[in-house]
């Protein structure tokens, strides 16, 4: 067991980790890349009426579920009036209700979409419907016209599509003139295929839809129809025949009874406004998981204040750091001050900028050291000198700071952000190192030192990254299961293979033979 | 073409059966050293308080300066020895802070390098000691006087400047191997393999040395008396072998390096103990110690540890020896006549 210890520890991390992961990205759709962007539409529907005096009802139908899209928010506007949502067969009906409303009344429903690939529509099978009763000569006409159609098509949306295209292109004096003799109004060529499609037992019905194009502010609602395939509603143009709704076309209400109804009002009107805006994805995840309720948004990153998630932006990114140490160290063998130093310096840079960064820290570390020196001549005892050190650092940072302003290098205002103690301390260090070890080894260690800070630094400056710890923070428990397995690394580091391959020729032939 | 890095597979490695940081890190000291044990080999009060009850020789103890108003009657504990002697820090590591006086010239004191201080430059020497600036993490620390070891002449000819010390590797109570370090003009004085010390590796049978290394290359020769390093023998090895033996049970440490110095009057005393020996021993002595650990593991099993010291470093000076390695100077290793010591050079200098 204990030899399965680790490797079960590690699996079952990174599992529950990448699960999470994959969950938010399959399900939830949260943004893998940052700054990916959603297409939204904003859909605008604007209903103005005259009151005729009495207490007014609006009843205006929208959107439950559609079919391609998902409504990430919606808003009622309106001024003294009582709302209501109501639930319809398909749709809703928001209900604005007043006691006295007094000239023009405009009220406004709005709502954000965005194209998902969902079809949350209904799609249960109502069954066979019943014919409706034609009269001569329409009976004869629908009857011949049914067969005929039913032997060029193969099944319900066959059927159907080439139903629109025989009323659409109808030869005079066919069985389909019949019926085409409505000067293609949409409407009524719709009701009309309904009742054909009723006459072969097959369901169908009316559907609005509003075609979205950018910033058209009066947009006229379109009809569609929808046949019922016995596994899901198949939409067909009334005039075209073409299947399915293009990616621009979004479902408003089924049915043919009329979107809006008002009562003690005339002259009322509906009309549609359309305005494309491209929302941060992520915002748009959020909100859309917001409006499926998942638990797991609940305890998002995404929840905190903004100034809070700012640091937990950069904070996530410290493990991350902290294990290119472990790799850097471990599996390299670079020599650097401290264990952790190299991460805190790396986050310094992220004020500085990398070059700028690396620049001031040379400079400063110099410079600190030269006065660590002549410090070392008063003889002073170790505290009292790091004091000594870190208000000589903050003054040489002052001094530095007001040159480059004066010579107008704003990069290196920065530098204020910089954390002085770990400069104190690594001036410190590297003092007793090279006087303990020689110039050589302090100097090693403390380029090794800079290596490590900007590698850890370009990998924790990455936005990527960032974004993918800060929007997924799961990934934290891959990470950590990725450390637990450099932890059980017992092989070579690589500059051991450099140290060790300089004795080869000092090596002695192996014994190992006669020990065993 | 000797300082072009060389590059060597990690096959070859493990064939020659070398051990590496992390492998040393997980399999040896994270497994038989443990923590609490580490404050015996870290205070080196600790460690010679351990090593006189264990009745194991280490240099003797004149005094400990604790606090600083103590420092002012340092001089009068000091004027008790003419010959000269140490003052090094407790946590001091590898050598750290560690002043060696050989005697006075009037109310001065005369430093191994020559020069002479004035009483308040050690003063200001102690106190640092005291305030922590040796010591790991700069924690406080006490200051230690004690007896300046003599070495033994047998090193003259291949020392410049310094001590030659011991360090061996005492895997759970067995030595396993041992290297000699010798400062150079290069290191400075200082007994550091990679400033630039010779190591030459040792027989453990016989005690004589091997063949060096300088920065990781082969020599035969001191670089700087050009005297050779090979066949040498270590005064009092027999004994050197059972004070490092002795010293697992002193410190309960399981992977453990004993540092020994050779005094002429005294021969060999622990100078101190590291609880993480490092891996250039192999370097010096061209051998790998992982198969050496093994055997030292396969002859514990089944016996529950209770073999006595001399038993252990008997039974690894058996199996550890290599008596071909101490006479095999190459052909083209001159050998050459001692040049002539300065007289100041053979002082010890440990900073």
């Amino acid at each position: 067991m204990r030899r399965f210890h680790l490797p079960i520890l590690i699996v079952l991390l990174s599992t529950i980790g990448l699960g999470i992961f994959a969950y938010k990205v399959i399900a939830l759709d949260m943004p893998v890349m940052p700054g990916a962007s959603a297409e939204t539409w904003q859909v605008e529907a604007r209903v103005r009426y005259q009151p005729t005096g009495g207490a007014a009802n609006v009843q205006l139908r929208i959107p439950d579920r559609l079919p391609n899209f998902a409504i990430l928010d919606e808003g009622f506007v309106s001024r003294g009036y009582g709302l209501n949502t109501l639930r319809g067969q398909d749709d809703r009906i928001a209900q604005w209700t007043t006691r006295q409303p007094r000239g023009e009344q405009v009220l406004y429903y709005r709502a954000t979409l965005y194209r998902d690939s969902d079809d949350r529509s209904d799609a249960d099978y109502p069954g066979p419907v019943g014919a409706p009763e034609w009269t001569e000569p329409y009976r004869s006409a629908a009857d011949a016209l049914i067969e005929d159609v039913r032997s060029r098509s193969s099944d319900i949306q066959t059927f159907a599509s080439v139903l629109v295209n025989d009323l659409a292109h109808a030869a005079p004096a066919s069985n389909a003139a019949v019926f085409a003799d409505d000067g293609s109004d949409r409407v009524q060529r719709s009701q009309t295929l309904i009742e054909l499609l009723a006459t072969a037992r097959i369901p169908a019905r009316m559907v609005t839809t509003l075609h979205l194009r950018d910033g058209r502010r009066d947009i006229r609602p379109e009809t569609w129809i929808e046949v019922h395939n016995t596994r899901r509603w198949v939409p067909i143009h009334p005039l075209s025949g073409e299947i399915e709704y293009p990616d621009d076309v979004v479902v408003w209400a089924h049915g043919s009874a009329p979107l809006l109804e008002v009562s003690n009002g005339r002259d009322a009107e509906v009309r549609f406004a359309v305005s494309r805006g491209v929302q941060d994805a992520l915002t748009t995840a959020q909100r859309f998981g917001e409006t499926v309720n998942a638990q797991l948004m609940e305890f998002s990153t995404l929840n905190l204040p903004l100034g809070t998630q700012n640091t937990y932006r950069v904070l996530l990114m410290v493990p991350l750091g902290a294990m290119i140490i472990v790799f850097l160290r471990n599996v390299i063998g670079v020599q650097t001050f401290g264990t952790f130093m190299p991460v805190l310096i790396a986050l310094s840079f992220r004020e500085t900028q990398l070059l700028a960064g690396i620049i001031l820290f040379t400079l400063i570390v110099s410079l600190g050291l030269a006065v660590r020196f002549y410090l070392e001549h008063l003889r002073l005892l170790l505290v009292p000198r790091l004091a000594a050190v870190v208000s000589v650092v903050i003054m040489l940072m002052l001094g530095i700071s007001i040159l480059s302003h004066q010579l107008g290098f704003e990069r290196a205002l920065a530098l204020s952000l910089f954390p002085m103690v770990i400069l104190a301390m690594t001036i410190e260090r590297m003092s007793v190192v090279w006087e303990e070890h020689g110039p050589s080894d302090a100097i090693t260690q403390g380029i090794g030192s800079l290596a490590v800070a900007a590698a850890a630094y370009g990998l924790m400056a990455n936005r990527h990254l960032e974004h993918l710890l800060f929007v997924f923070p799961e990934l934290l428990l891959v990470l950590l299961a990725m450390t637990l397995l450099l932890g059980r690394y017992t092989g070579y580091r690589l500059s051991e293979l450099f140290r060790f391959g300089r004795m080869q020729e000092a090596m002695q032939p192996s014994r190992r033979s006669e020990d065993r | 073409m000797g300082w072009l890095p060389r590059f060597v597979l990690p096959r070859t490695l493990r064939e020659q059966g070398i051990v590496g940081m992390n492998a040393r890190n997980a399999r040896f000291i994270a497994q038989y050293n443990h923590r609490r044990f580490y404050p015996r080999v870290d205070d080196k009060l600790e460690t010679k308080r351990l090593a006189l009850d264990a009745g194991l020789s280490v240099p003797e103890l004149y005094g400990v300066v604790r606090s600083h108003h103590e420092i002012r009657k340092l001089e009068r504990l000091l004027r008790a020895y003419p010959d000269g002697f140490v003052i090094k820090p407790a946590h001091g590591a590898a050598g750290d802070g560690i002043l060696v006086i050989t005697g006075w010239r009037g109310d001065r004191l005369r430093r191994a390098s020559g020069r002479t201080m004035e009483m308040s430059e050690l003063h200001d020497h102690c106190s640092n000691i005291l305030s922590g600036m040796y010591s790991l993490g700069g924690r406080p620390d006490v200051a230690m006087v004690e007896q300046r070891v003599r070495f033994s002449s047998a090193f003259d000819q291949i020392t410049y400047r310094g001590v030659p010390d011991i360090r061996t590797v005492v895997y759970r109570g067995y030595p396993v191997m041992a290297m000699m370090r010798l400062p150079t003009q290069d290191s400075d004085g200082k007994a550091n393999l990679h400033q630039g010390a010779v190591g030459t590796g040792i027989d453990l049978a016989s005690g004589r040395t091997i063949g060096g290394v300088q920065h990781n290359r082969p020599i035969w020769e001191h670089p700087d008396t050009e005297h050779s390093i090979v066949g040498l023998e270590i005064p009092g090895w027999n004994e050197l072998m059972q004070l490092a033996s002795g010293c697992y049970e002193l410190s309960k440490l399981g992977y453990l390096g004993v540092d020994v110095v050779i005094d002429q009057d005294r021969g060999p005393l622990i100078l101190e103990l590291n609880a993480r020996p490092g891996l250039a021993i192999q370097i010096a002595n061209g051998e790998g110690l992982e198969s050496r650990l093994l055997a030292v593991d396969a002859h514990l099993v089944g016996r529950d540890g209770t073999e006595p010291p001399e038993q252990r470093a008997r039974w690894a000076a058996g199996v550890f020896a290599r008596h071909e390695a101490t006479q095999a100077a190459p052909a083209d290793a001159a050998s050459a006549t001692p040049a002539a010591q300065d007289a100041d050079s053979t002082e010890i200098e440990r900073r």
